[in-house]
């Protein structure tokens, strides 16, 4: 067992999960996906580039491979698993699919995070304001045009159910 | 935004916007990508990596390793029971390395520890000394008959020369220059992984693992193993991205290993760094090309001398070759030539596949060669590619005839036919501006430029290599199994395949069985192949159990099987009024067929560079326009035009994506992309320091794709993932010195070679 372990909790997707044991250097991103049971969090820098780790903290987007989970006690923290109740989709996953905004998939959850937060805080974005949200978000097989296409289709779908 | 129009029909056979089976899983989080899994009592496995590019390995001591608490195992090049070295072509890259390491990362020893920080630890607990050699970095250099080899089969990898026609010819108009090409990375965000599963007394290893071809990796792991084909059986974990660096092995062996050493399963992750380390790239490449043409632009000879810089381990360095030099003429004819290719060993990190295979480093010295032509010629970009395309029957100068569908002119003047861009608005928001948000571009340095490139890309494998895929088909009581080993790396097999399944046989519910080493062979997922190879494999055991079908039906209603069609979801009789759901028709009765699918054999090239040795070919043209800061040379893509030779389109919206990823994997190494090397090491393998495409990089792409179904393809579809990737490079490239007069002979384009 690792030295410099701890036990503390995190509340993640509306539950309180009590980590045990954990060395108190482990990401958030290595705590969800390896601790909790929730590997729909991807790890692909390491650094804060790529954002397939994004979850949301306390109302912020923020990679949770530069957090480190015994930090985030006292957050709220919200990932792909929690953004529906199980088999269901939002208009933003609906739109990935429908627009092919899927390719490998790696990027998918960690953009999808991206861009519902996007969405709950600019009901319609502009093309440019969606690039810029979603810049921090590396995908490497579409070339992003049918992710713009989704989250297009996505605005206009939570529009009409307004 | 694209032209191909979609089928209109409530069932998702081919020609349909099918969506992907695996699409739910993905956006929820819930597909299973081989880092995502786990095992009882499973075990972290690491690597470690030589730090220097050229040393004498005189020792490794790891006995402050095994004290730390955790640690299960260490293993070394001693501990490979079978062979101890492997590689895709040549069998040249030890498992570990031993006495001599020959590049920055090559490993050394691997561990296995209950926490992947234990691993850290007991990594950096490792000593080894080395005795430091001056490493060959320069592929010139280790071309040179003094010149130390690195490796006991030589610094050469491969040579070859093309050599065709009137060797003396002398043009009216002749273009020369020198192109070179850096180093270009995958960088496919699923970092490797896999799990491995021993057998219970070593018999064997289960794994599940990222890679481009489950039965090459199944026969290389097997051989270092020592262990029989059926005792390493491989299922495809969940693939984040390829786009080549999966064909080669990377911690398979390793892990296999690590998992019958301690009897634990052992789960391997690379970091994103470890990831730069541990598989192959795309190879610079430096390239020297003159063109004699007529007054008119008409090429008359090409004289080439190419230098692909293989790193230390052979890969695929010998076919990448092939494809660069007998790519070279580009998509224009050309009956005289005098081509040199080198593929050579150098102590800077291993090269082999990327999308594009040779042909991007090709196409790149080719197509700036043409806008160097246009300008003696006094012809426009488009003229000069019109004069000189290619069509079908023509030779190549390799000999081999084109039988290929070749719209060369029409990829060329449907992509010209595509609206221009509006100006940069006075107004315009600052992200849209060359430069971005930091707002450092002044509208008066920014200049707009459009650039040109078409190519031809060879499809499927090459240079006599028995290429194939297999297939089954299982139908009963309404529902289709499919089976094979086809990879999916995010491309979209993962839908052609049901789809191809719903044409043939009228059947709606299409399962596809788990994609391991359970059946034959299905290739690598690469060369743009899979369509073409595993879609003709699936396509093939699919009418052979339509045969079946006909068979039984016509048998229990005595109607001739020959008259027999499927029309939407029945079995119909042609010439009667017999007709039965495909459902009904096959209630409790069970047919499967298993199909190969080969295409036809190619040859080796003879000592001329002369022989058959590609299957077929696809085309497409580019037409880039760019924003240039030229004083500080910042560089914004603005629109990317491109008519692209698909044969068929088998389902638009997956097409489409293929076409927009490849475009954006070409524009990051026109202008951003470079592993950069310092004396065989590397400055920037992390995401920080690699630069990539972000959606603020990403430009208006308007495609076309031109429908000429290929006679030779089973589905008449051409492979459709290399091309986008290829002549879109050239196209920025030529856009960029359109707008700023500079030479720019090399690729990634810097700002400071722009404003320097």
């Amino acid at each position: 067992m690792m030295p410099n372990t701890e036990i503390y909790n995190l509340r993640v997707n509306g539950k309180n999960h009590e980590v045990r044991d954990a060395w108190v250097g482990e990401s958030l991103l290595y705590v969800l996906r390896e601790r909790l049971g929730l590997p729909g969090s991807k790890g692909a820098c390491e650094q804060g580039e790529c954002g397939s780790c994004t979850v949301i903290m306390d109302g912020q987007a923020v990679c949770s491979c530069l957090v480190m989970a015994a930090t985030a006690i006292d957050a709220e923290i919200k990932t792909i698993e929690g953004l529906t109740p199980d088999g269901e989709l939002t208009e933003v996953q609906d739109a990935f699919i429908t627009e092919g905004g899927v390719q490998c998939g790696f990027c998918t959850p960690g953009l999808v995070v991206a861009i519902e937060h996007l969405l709950d805080n600019n009901q319609s974005p502009t093309e440019i304001e969606i690039k810029e949200a979603i810049s921090g978000n590396i995908c490497r097989c579409t070339g992003y045009g049918r992710i713009f296409e989704a989250v297009q289709t996505a605005v206009a779908t939570r529009r009409a159910a307004r | 935004m694209s032209n191909a129009t979609k089928i209109s029909t409530n069932r998702d056979i081919l020609g349909a916007s099918a969506l992907r089976p695996d699409g739910a899983a993905k956006v929820s989080g819930k597909f299973e990508f081989s880092s995502d899994l786990h095992a009882e009592h499973m075990l972290w496995g690491a690597t470690l990596r030589s730090p220097h590019p050229f040393a004498r390995i005189i020792s490794i001591d790891f006995s402050a390793a095994y004290k730390i608490s955790g640690v299960e195992a260490i293993i070394t090049a001693q501990d490979v029971p079978g062979k101890k070295t492997y590689g895709l072509i040549a069998s040249d890259q030890p498992v570990f390395a031993s006495e001599i390491v020959r590049y920055v990362g090559e490993p050394i020893v691997a561990v296995a520890a209950d926490h992947p920080e234990t691993c850290r630890r007991a990594l950096a607990a490792i000593k080894v000394v080395y005795e430091v050699l001056t490493p060959i970095t320069d592929a010139e250099v280790a071309l040179l008959p003094q010149t130390l080899q690195i490796h006991p089969d030589g610094n050469l990898i491969r040579h070859q020369r093309i050599v065709t026609g009137d060797q003396d010819l002398q043009g009216d108009v002749i273009v020369e220059g020198t192109y070179e090409m850096g180093m270009q990375d995958q960088a496919f965000l699923g970092l490797e992984a896999a799990l491995a599963i021993p057998d219970s007394g070593g018999a064997g290893v289960e794994m599940y693992v990222a890679t481009q071809w489950l039965h090459e990796d199944q026969k290389q792991i097997a051989a270092c193993l020592n262990l029989p084909l059926d005792k390493i059986r491989l299922t495809l974990g969940g693939v984040g991205g390829a786009f080549g660096a999966r064909e080669d092995i990377s911690l398979q062996v390793h892990c296999a290993l690590l998992a019958l050493h301690t009897s634990r399963p052992i789960k391997m992750q690379y970091s994103r760094e470890e990831s730069f380390y541990g598989h192959v790239h795309r190879h610079p490449a430096k390239i020297w090309i003159r063109h004699h043409a007529t007054r008119s632009g008409v090429i008359q000879r090409i004289e080439s001398r190419m230098v692909f810089d293989g790193g230390a381990y052979a890969s695929t360095s010998s076919a990448v070759l092939i494809n660069g030099i007998t790519h070279i003429q580009g998509p224009y004819k050309c009956s005289n030539a005098t081509v040199d290719g080198f593929a050579v060993r150098t102590n800077n990190p291993p090269c082999g596949a990327m999308r594009g295979f040779g042909v991007v480093q090709a196409c790149y010295a080719h197509e700036s060669q043409m806008d160097k032509l246009a300008v003696a010629c006094g012809l426009s970009p488009v003229e000069v590619r019109l004069v000189n395309a290619m069509v079908t029957g023509d030779k190549l100068i390799t000999g081999q005839v084109v039988e290929s569908v070749a719209p060369v002119a029409r990829c060329i003047t449907e992509t010209d036919s595509i609206a221009m861009p509006a100006p940069l608005a006075h107004d315009a928001n600052a992200l849209e501006i060359v430069g971005g948000s930091g707002l450092t571009s002044l509208p008066h340095n920014i200049v707009r430029g459009v650039g040109w490139g078409v190519s031809i890309k060879n499809l499927m494998y090459s240079d006599s290599f028995d290429d194939f895929a297999t297939a089954r088909c299982r139908l009963q009581d309404g529902v289709v199994h499919l089976k094979y080993a086809t990879v999916e790396v995010g491309q979209g097999f993962v839908i052609l395949a049901p789809q191809i399944a719903r044409s043939v046989l009228g059947v709606d519910e299409v399962v596809i069985d788990p994609v391991d080493t359970r059946i034959g062979s299905a290739g690598s997922t690469s060369a743009s192949r899979q369509t073409w190879m595993s879609g003709g494999a699936v396509d093939g055991a699919c009418r052979l159990v339509r045969q079946r079908l006909f068979e039984h039906v016509g048998k229990l209603h005595d109607i001739d099987p020959l008259r027999l069609v499927i029309e939407d979801t029945d079995v119909v009789d042609m010439l009667g009024d017999f007709r039965i759901s495909v459902i009904e028709a096959s209630t409790g009765v069970l047919f499967e067929e298993t199909f190969e699918h080969h295409h036809r054999p190619t040859e080796e090239l003879d000592a001329n560079g002369q022989g058959n040795c590609h299957v077929a070919f696809a085309f497409v043209a580019h037409r880039a326009v760019v924003d240039v800061d030229v004083e500080l040379g910042l560089v914004k893509v603005i629109q990317i035009a491109t008519a692209q030779d698909v044969g068929r389109v088998l389902n638009p919206i997956a097409a489409l994506g293929q076409i927009e990823g490849g475009i954006a994997q070409g524009l990051g190494l026109a202008v951003m992309e470079e592993i950069v090397l310092d004396n065989g090491k590397m400055r920037n393998p992390s995401f920080t320091d690699y630069l990539l495409p972000t959606a603020l990089d990403a430009p208006e792409v308007v495609a076309i794709m031109i429908e000429e179904p290929e006679p030779q393809a089973p589905l008449g579809a051409k492979g459709i993932g290399e091309p986008p990737c290829i002549s879109v490079t050239p196209a920025i490239a030529a856009a960029i010195r359109n707008a700023t007069g500079r030479d720019l002979p090399r690729v990634p384009i810097r700002p400071q070679d722009i404003c320097l």
